[in-house]
């Protein structure tokens, strides 16, 4: 039997971690499928047309499960952790009303979207599309924020029995760690689903070098999550340096770094030993860590032995998370530099098999970032719900046996994501071939 | 404006946004129901109609139940928290059919599987349309029932209050009715008289059904539920409410009968609506009967002031979105004939 609160706890992650892989999707599918549709506007070119038409036939199956999976979440914040909601509702509502409206506004367009194509004019297509992909990054950014309250909680006063009042809801929705945590996950989610899209394209493409559909839907899709790759470290250095600020124990987990001293080093992998208070099997580059975080390599910094061990997070998730999403962004840079490179001295990127190889390699790598990310946020609060003020275990629900719906839901997220997998598969396997793109172009030239 | 201004009016918002919910996505679920029942020679056109129907609209119909829950957690969180603990279970289920429903639905509108991999995803988007709404009535009745426990400890706790005929009588009403608004607005969807009349007859049978479920739940509601049973029956706005909401059901009948269909469609939402707002009203000031009211649960002043301000700036913008959405979509074919129709490009992208 599971202790109910590491099954609430199982059950809560399983949920994210399998939302958050849609809500990336339902963020930058749009911003795909309207930049070829603004190109095909643009150039008359059909091939943009028909790439257009394919994504936002797949950004339809992600969308929905990305829209009943967040469904589950909001039921199971009160499910779940119920004195949680009972608390922090008054406070937090507003983001999370916020984002009501944007994902309504969101699910409007997109049904307007696609099946729109024979209904609305162009123009009127077109503008639905820019809304959807706006609404949905607007989305994400209000629920990040309600994420990032979680950790720097602020904006309300607590009485004797914990309950708020003088409640300020605007500075709960500013608070300190809103800025650095939304702008670090959108680029993600854009990061992240370029790579992925490029990576599935570019595997078709190997099959079927000059394949004009593939060309052109890893050159957009590329240049998204090239772009946003490119990015990444300087949101994530700034995001590591407001944590350092706003939560020491979290950024002292992340690195597993127990003393606290001046000129720490950088640690690479190894296994965070909590009972010897020692990082075993890393690789350990001096004064980094202290140059990277207060940009001083004598500066001191905070370990995990300034902090009492009950208030410690799980170490090993948190440090390897960390470094997996790190890892994974230095090589979607460089990824990303490969690419300008090529296009630098070839003109093309194109014509190099291992580049295309290393980008099919690298599909899922941008997803994996983002869950590493989330691990790190997430487990790396506890053990609490709301940092400093409500542990985890005092929001817990009195419902018994939460294993149960654990494996049940387990289970479901299991069937539904190899579902998903199995129906991508099978829409990428019958994108158009070399001879359909030729006969379309004959066809666009004689209408043209 | 004074707390008590903004307790009715989010409570109010909270009201009409459960009433669209239910005349939208309500709806929806019937339609899936009516998938589950497609019948006779044109049962394939049945289900394609449902399909075109809810396609474009299922997924913005279906956030009103998020902006439900936003609402009650942020403004009466107490009230939320007592109904997440108090109803776990059928929550928990509703939640696994809302995830089958619209996975499902979406899987055979775009999976381009076979034949047969979408009955397959057909039959369980119609098995997940069926029980979702029995355990939606449930839950709400549980709530009216004033069943919802406190301080559940034993596993007992958590079934029992709502594994009672007077829950499950609810369920089967809330599924009727979902299924009769989903018959009322079909023959809307096409120009067909025959599909028009297959659902005409679903219509007008399931409307006489929801009549009997109607007075089996007033009935169980007596022993079971007496202050649904007094407010319904004992307050000064009673009878007006029931006289009109009889109206409006024998209208809609009699509209279905004499083929006026669009007032079908308003009769009907109407009928709907007023059981909604009976029920609404008879539980008033409860949201959960008998320890959280609107005025014990609402969140502090600012908190209403600012939910009641992004209420008021966000509907600027949906209101006139959702319009728009239902204006494209579901206006009259004779109008929609007029619209502009562009040709596919090809038929190889048309899936």
């Amino acid at each position: 039997m599971l202790p109910n609160i590491i099954a609430a706890r199982s059950q809560m992650g399983i949920s994210l971690g399998f939302h958050i892989v849609f809500a990336c999707m339902g963020i930058a599918m749009p911003l795909l499928m309207v930049l070829a549709e603004t190109i095909h506007l643009r150039t008359r070119d059909e091939v943009y047309l028909l790439l257009a038409r394919r994504w936002a036939t797949g950004t339809a199956i992600l969308f929905a499960v990305g829209a009943v999976s967040g469904t589950v979440l909001s039921f199971e914040l009160g499910l779940l952790w119920p004195h949680f909601m009972k608390r922090a509702g008054a406070i937090i509502g507003m983001p999370f009303s916020l984002e009501g409206f944007a994902f309504f506004t969101e699910a409007i367009f997109l049904g307007l979207y696609l099946y729109g194509w024979e209904r609305l004019s162009p123009r009127a297509h077109i503008a639905a599309g820019y809304i959807v992909a706006f609404s949905g990054m607007i989305s994400g950014v209000f629920v990040v924020m309600a994420n990032s309250w979680m950790n720097t909680p602020v904006g309300f006063k607590l009485d004797s029995h914990g309950h708020p009042y003088d409640i300020n809801p605007v500075a709960a929705l500013f608070n300190p760690a809103a800025f650095h945590e939304t702008l670090h996950m959108i680029i993600a989610a854009y990061a992240a689903t370029g790579i992925a899209v490029a990576g599935v394209h570019s595997f078709m493409l190997l099959r079927d070098r000059g394949n004009l559909f593939h060309r052109r839907a890893v050159t957009i899709a590329l240049a998204m999550g090239a772009i946003a790759s490119v990015f990444q470290p300087l949101t994530g250095d700034f995001a590591a340096r407001q944590v350092a600020l706003l939560q020491p124990i979290k950024l002292a987990a992340s690195e597993g770094l127990f003393p606290t001293e001046p000129g720490a080093p950088l640690a690479i992998g190894g296994i965070p030993n909590a009972a010897t208070h020692h990082l075993d099997y890393a690789i350990e580059i001096p004064d980094l860590l202290s140059l990277l975080t207060y940009h001083n390599p004598h500066a001191v910094m905070t370990g995990l032995d300034s902090f009492p061990e009950q208030d410690w997070p799980p170490l090993f998730a948190v440090h390897t998370g960390f470094d997996l999403m790190v890892g994974i962004g230095t090589a979607l840079v460089g990824l990303s530099l490969w690419a300008l490179w090529l296009i630098w001295r070839r003109r093309t990127i194109f014509g190099s098999v291992w580049f295309l190889r290393a980008l099919v390699a690298a599909t899922p790598l941008g997803l994996i970032a983002v869950e590493a990310g989330w691990v790190v946020t997430e487990v790396g609060r506890q053990p609490w719900i709301i940092y400093n003020v409500m542990r985890t275990r005092d929001a817990l629900t009195p419902m018994l046996g939460l294993e149960v719906q654990l494996i049940l839901f387990t289970s479901l997220y299991i069937f539904l994501g190899l579902t998903v997998l199995r129906l991508m598969y099978r829409h990428v396997m019958r994108s158009p071939d070399s001879e359909e793109i030729a006969r379309l172009l004959r066809r666009g030239a004689l209408v043209a | 404006m004074s707390q008590l201004l903004l307790i009715y009016f989010v409570a109010g918002v909270l009201l009409v946004s459960l009433t669209i919910y239910v005349l939208t996505a309500g709806a929806d679920y019937g339609g899936g129901v009516w998938d589950l029942f497609a019948t006779g020679p044109r049962a394939s056109l049945q289900r394609d109609l449902i399909e075109r129907a809810i396609g474009p609209v299922w997924e913005a119909d279906h956030v009103w139940l998020i902006l439900v829950i936003v609402l009650l957690f942020t403004g009466f969180p107490p009230a939320f928290s007592a109904i997440m603990i108090g109803l776990h279970v059928p929550l928990t289920l509703i939640i696994i059919g809302v995830v089958m429903r619209g996975s499902a639905f979406s899987f055979r509108s775009y999976g381009g599987g076979s034949d047969r991999a979408e009955r397959d995803w057909g039959r369980v988007f119609a098995i997940a349309s069926l029980v979702t709404p029995i355990l939606l009535g449930v839950a709400l009745g549980t709530i009216a029932d004033g069943r919802v426990p406190a301080h559940p400890t034993q596993l007992a706790d958590f079934f029992l209050p709502w594994l009672t005929p007077f829950g499950f009588a609810v369920g089967f009403f809330a599924l009727v009715l979902f299924a009769y608004l989903a018959a009322c607005y079909a023959p809307l969807e096409t120009d067909d008289p025959q599909l028009q009349d297959d659902f005409r007859m679903r219509a007008i049978i399931v409307g006489i059904l929801a009549g009997i479920a109607a007075g089996i739940v007033l009935l169980l509601s007596r022993v079971q539920a007496p202050l649904i049973w007094g407010g319904l029956t004992q307050r000064e706005w009673t009878w007006p409410l029931m006289w009109a909401n009889g109206l409006a059901a024998l209208g809609a009948l009699y509209a279905l009968w004499r083929r006026y269909f669009s007032a079908a469609r308003v009769l009907a939402a109407a009928h709907v609506s007023l059981i909604l707002w009976g029920w609404a009203f008879a539980q008033f000031p409860y949201l959960v009967p008998m320890n959280n009211t609107i005025f014990n649960s609402a969140s502090p002043k600012i908190t209403m002031e600012f939910l009641s301000g992004a209420l008021a700036a966000g509907s600027v913008i949906l209101l006139p979105s959702y319009r728009y959405l239902i204006s494209v979509f579901k206006s009259h074919p004779e109008r929609r004939r007029r619209t502009r129709t562009v040709k596919p490009i090809s038929a190889g992208d048309a899936e």
